[in-house]
């Protein structure tokens, strides 16, 4: 009690700081909308199982590279394709009979966990070398620094379609070329952070008392470097949606049958002038998905930009 | 003496997000025909507010003039139209601001940026008017004029980024001249020189000024008369010499310790105590009593009216009348 | 610095970051792939002939430094290698799609310039007006949008629903195409006044360019709307008010000119990541240009081709960098060339 009083005290200002800063965030109805947003997706891919309406069956089989693969599979009801949306169908079907509401509500696991993986895996690797760079400068940095020069003059989509070709198609492989496209992004951020943090008095002092390197990195730099990456990793994770499903869609991703929204768009758009619904409603997916964390990227951008915030 | 500008009862708020700033609680003043008068106070307590409702320049949102009256030659400022508003600033009411390198249009040469200004309050055509801003520089005695016209805003030095300005305010000479702390995000050695300029000018073109500053001295050097702001109202207000001789405020008394008086050995510089007041939740009844040595109870109670202690010297406090 | 130092100067800046996307690009093509003979001579139902043939092309049994040399000195005599769908020099495809791809691009920009630049101004003007939401919400959906799925829904109102548009393709049937000049069609067939290919060609180029330019167009709204935003609180924006300035003229003059110093840095920016989004309008669009090429090519393994579309894509995005620069420095006085 002593202790959280005293701590208060110290961060008085902070405190406030941080209050008003939610305080501007509950009262932005588009976060909220974007909250709200990721949490159904989020709810959903949790409970697909209890929310689908039909199932898939999980097979394993050997791909093209000669590796155990597990996909899904689901029922063939040649005699139910293409039907519109109906109680029964909610978004109707697809030319196989799937049921396609079951589809997109499982397809948000596959959704979720190709953005987590990328922005992740990115994130790890941008925060180490963009660490690096800043914090040493030198050769180091010209070197990550040249490097990023050089993935950045490529047009994101284009650079992973090319990394996918190489590696061979499958949804694996759009996630690592992905990874591969977007880790710069966060390395420049970082390293942008660092230098910043780098010159300021207190690191400073923490270097003159002889704290090590690598502490003053964790202790003091990434911190502060929070509110940028933060802005930048929300919208991220539907900016990697979009692109995986950019990629799926020329036919890189997923193989044929994965209820997966950009694949599903694909294979629709055979029937699109038959079949809105087999269109449709995964793109529907897709936007929500993206927009939930494009509009609290957004507004956290808002709260957290204290150019914008008054 | 003939008024020019009579400000009544002028009450401005901002509505912030922490609640409602008090910025003016209805402020009285006259500015006469031809005179420089100061416009004194601490950080904060509201003198650029007052200029800029004057020129009704306060955007909304946050800001907004509740009530009073501004009147310009008999015509009251608050009640024209936009438009007829628009003809009146930087023609009959011109400003200058703190901050010359923000306040030029970083893309704009500065020629242009003169030029507009006469183009569009005086019936000339473009080469005219570009001759007049010519000799505008050549007025506020611009090294280089002729080169200056062409020049961006960062490629000269605050100074000279100040004259620039001065040359804009004064190119349709304006009969009001709002000066706020032309000088202070100046060089020393050239804050002197601006000053200098500024007055000599004002008097060549026979306009009035109002001169925001927190500088007593520089208030004591160029102006008529002065008014002593604190915390959105004016507490005092008089010729110079009744001020500084004779204050009566127990404010402006501490305005004049806190000078430093160089002649003056043994007296150190005393500021007075306490904190400028937060205008969302201001002291109750007079704003200054948390801060005074002489607060009495009434003072926490009512605000004191504006009583007058001789001729045309005017204050706001409790030791020097209004109780009943 | 005189202009056309800075150029030069900054082309020789080039060199290093082009070095490096050869690097790039040699590690795909001939590092990443398990059996590169076999990706080159157009995967699984490649022949043998042609796997050896290639493999002795390529040079593959020798060290990768000297393959990179042989790379770099193919690409260095404008080879980029043997399209496989196509049977003809990566090249002449290029040049072939390069003119429908920079026609739909150019279109799309500056459809997304335009209506951006205006509709950010009204909304930042119009601060948290009802216009100001809707228009948040539209550019927020915009970024949000995948855009083939867009293309599609568009395609189904416009061209199928209410059937007022062209459903895809560049010219009618039956229109025959301008004679060639830039391979633009809208440009041709105006200079040679063909009115009915004109006609025609801006007809068909409605949809496909709404569908590129919508997720720039958001872009570009957004950074107008937030740098009109802090520039109207600037003080010499107080200072052009304080002149007598109309309010028309504080904002379309005094202001916006601050603004578009940003919004062309992104606009630029976005250029280049139109063409990623050309690969997807293409594609719905049938539109005959370097996106649908490319996917075509990775759909038949024709692995030449996607390399040299990657390389084309480089080169134009950083000639977009390099443009974008330059109109920097007219735009914004406080810019000097070379610093
Ligand atoms: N745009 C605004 N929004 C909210 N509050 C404002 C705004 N402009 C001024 N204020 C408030 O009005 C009060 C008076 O401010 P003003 O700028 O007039 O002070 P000042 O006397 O000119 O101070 P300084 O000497 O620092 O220039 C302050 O409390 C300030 O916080
Ligand atoms: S009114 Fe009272 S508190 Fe205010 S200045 Fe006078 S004495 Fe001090
Ligand atoms: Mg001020």
């Amino acid at each position: 009690m002593g202790f959280f009083d005293e701590w208060k005290k110290r961060n008085e200002s902070r405190i406030k700081e941080t209050k008003f800063t939610l305080n501007l965030f509950r009262h932005s109805f588009l976060s909220m909308l974007g909250l709200v947003l990721i949490l159904l997706m989020i709810l959903t891919a949790l409970f697909a199982p209890f929310i689908a309406t039909e199932h898939p069956n999980y097979v394993t089989l050997i791909n093209p590279q000669g590796k155990r693969v597990t996909e899904q599979r689901w029922e063939i009801h040649f005699d139910e394709k293409l039907e519109p949306p109906s109680s029964e169908h909610l978004f109707g079907t697809n030319d196989y009979g799937y049921d396609i509401f079951s589809m997109i509500v499982y397809g948000s696991r596959l959704s979720i966990k190709i953005a987590l993986m990328v922005v992740v895996t990115a994130l790890i690797i941008g925060v180490v070398l963009g660490a690096l760079a800043g914090y040493f400068g030198g050769w180091m940095d010209e070197l990550v620094m040249r490097v990023t020069d050089i993935f950045f003059s490529i047009p994101g989509l284009i650079l992973a379609m090319a990394f996918t070709a190489a590696l061979g198609r499958s949804i694996e492989h759009v996630m690592y070329a992905m990874i591969i496209v977007w880790w710069p992004v966060y390395t420049r951020i970082i390293r942008a952070q660092v230098l910043k943090t780098r010159e300021e008095t207190y690191v400073e002092a923490a270097r003159s008392l002889g704290t090590t390197d690598l502490k003053i990195i964790f202790k003091h730099i990434l911190p502060n470097s929070f509110a940028p990456l933060f802005v930048q990793v929300t919208m991220d994770m539907g900016a990697v949606v979009l692109t995986a499903a950019g990629l799926s869609f020329i036919g890189l991703g997923a193989s044929p049958g994965t209820a997966e929204w950009g694949l599903m768009i694909s294979s629709g758009r055979a029937y699109i002038f038959q079949a809105w619904w087999y269109v449709f409603f995964p793109g529907m997916a897709i936007v929500l998905f993206v927009l939930g964390f494009n509009l609290l990227g957004d507004g956290l951008r808002d709260v957290l930009d204290p150019k914008l915030r008054r | 003496m003939k008024e020019l500008l009579k400000v009544k009862g002028l009450k401005t708020y901002f509505y912030t997000y922490e609640g409602v700033v008090k910025a003016l609680e209805g402020i009285n003043f006259d500015i006469y025909k031809g005179e420089s008068i100061g416009l004194v106070g601490e950080t904060g307590c509201g003198k650029s507010v007052t200029a800029l409702s004057i020129m009704r320049l306060i955007q909304w949102p946050p800001g907004k003039i509740i009530e009073g009256e501004i009147t310009l030659d008999g015509k009251d400022l608050l009640k024209i139209s936009e438009e007829e508003m628009r003809n009146i600033r930087g023609a009959e009411i011109s400003m200058i601001f703190q901050e010359p390198m923000s306040s030029l249009n970083p893309v704009f040469t500065i020629g242009s940026q003169i030029t507009e200004a006469i183009t569009l309050h005086q019936e000339v055509n473009k080469k005219e008017a570009e001759k007049r801003s010519l000799d505008m520089l050549n007025l506020v005695r611009m090294p280089d004029a002729e080169k200056v016209l062409k020049q961006y805003p960062h490629e000269l030095s605050g100074g000279m980024q100040q004259r620039a300005m001065i040359a804009m305010a004064l190119s349709c000479k304006p009969s009001l001249l709002i000066a706020d702390e032309p000088t202070t995000a100046l060089d020393v050695t050239v804050q002197a020189q601006i000053l200098d300029l500024i007055q000599e000018l004002n008097e060549e073109i026979d306009s009035s000024m109002l001169l925001i500053t927190h500088d007593l001295g520089v208030v004591a050097q160029v102006c008529d008369r002065v008014a002593v702001m604190y915390a959105g109202y004016i507490v005092e207000i008089g010729t110079v010499k009744q001020i500084f001789k004779n204050p009566y405020h127990p404010y402006t008394k501490g305005l004049m310790y806190a000078i430093p008086k160089i002649h003056v050995e043994t007296k150190r510089l005393e500021v007075i105590r306490g904190v400028v007041p937060n205008l969302i939740t201001p002291p109750s009844g007079c704003r200054f009593h948390p801060r005074c040595d002489h607060a009495m109870d009434v003072c926490k109670k009512k605000a004191p009216p504006t009583v007058k202690v001789e001729e045309g010297h005017y204050v706001a406090c409790f030791l020097h009348g209004g109780v009943k | 610095m005189k202009l056309r130092d800075y150029i030069i100067r900054r082309l020789v800046l080039l060199i290093p970051i082009l070095i490096g996307v050869t690097l790039l690009t040699f590690t795909i093509s001939h590092v990443i792939p398990a059996d590169v003979a076999r990706h080159f001579a157009g995967g699984a139902k490649a022949n043998p002939e042609t796997i050896a043939r290639i493999r002795e092309e390529m040079h593959l049994d020798e060290p990768l430094y000297k393959q990179y040399g042989y790379y770099l000195n193919d690409l260095f005599h404008g080879d980029l290698g043997e399209c496989y769908t196509e049977r003809r020099p990566v090249t002449e495809a290029i040049k072939q799609y390069l003119p429908a791809t920079a026609e739909l691009t150019i279109i799309a920009m500056i459809l997304a310039i335009f209506i951006g630049i205006i509709t950010g101004v009204v909304s930042a003007v119009k601060r948290n007006s009802w216009i100001d939401h809707v228009t948040r919400l539209i550019a927020i959906t915009g970024v949000s949008m995948p855009i083939f799925w867009l293309a599609l829904m568009l395609q189904l109102a416009f061209a199928y629903k209410y059937p007022i548009l062209p459903l895809d393709s560049r010219l009618g049937i039956g229109v025959v195409a301008p004679n060639h000049i830039t391979g633009l069609y809208v440009f041709d067939s105006l200079v040679t006044g063909n009115f009915t290919a004109l006609k025609s060609s801006i007809y068909h180029l409605i949809l496909p360019s709404i569908t590129l330019s919508f997720a720039s167009l958001a872009i570009i709204l957004r950074i107008t709307r937030s740098s009109m935003l802090e520039i109207v609180r600037s003080d010499y924006i107080r200072t052009a008010r304080a002149k007598g300035l109309r309010e028309r003229t504080v904002i379309y003059k005094h202001a916006l000119r601050n603004a578009l110093i940003p919004t062309i840095t992104v606009a630029g920016i976005n250029f280049a990541y139109l063409l990623g989004g050309a690969v997807l309008t293409e594609t719905i669009f049938n539109w005959p240009g370097m996106g649908r090429f490319a996917v075509a090519a990775v759909n038949n393994l024709d692995f030449p081709s996607v390399m040299g579309f990657t390389l084309l894509a480089a080169i134009v995005m950083v000639t977009a960098n390099l443009i974008v620069d330059l109109l920097y420095s007219v735009l914004d006085p406080r810019v000097r060339l070379g610093d």
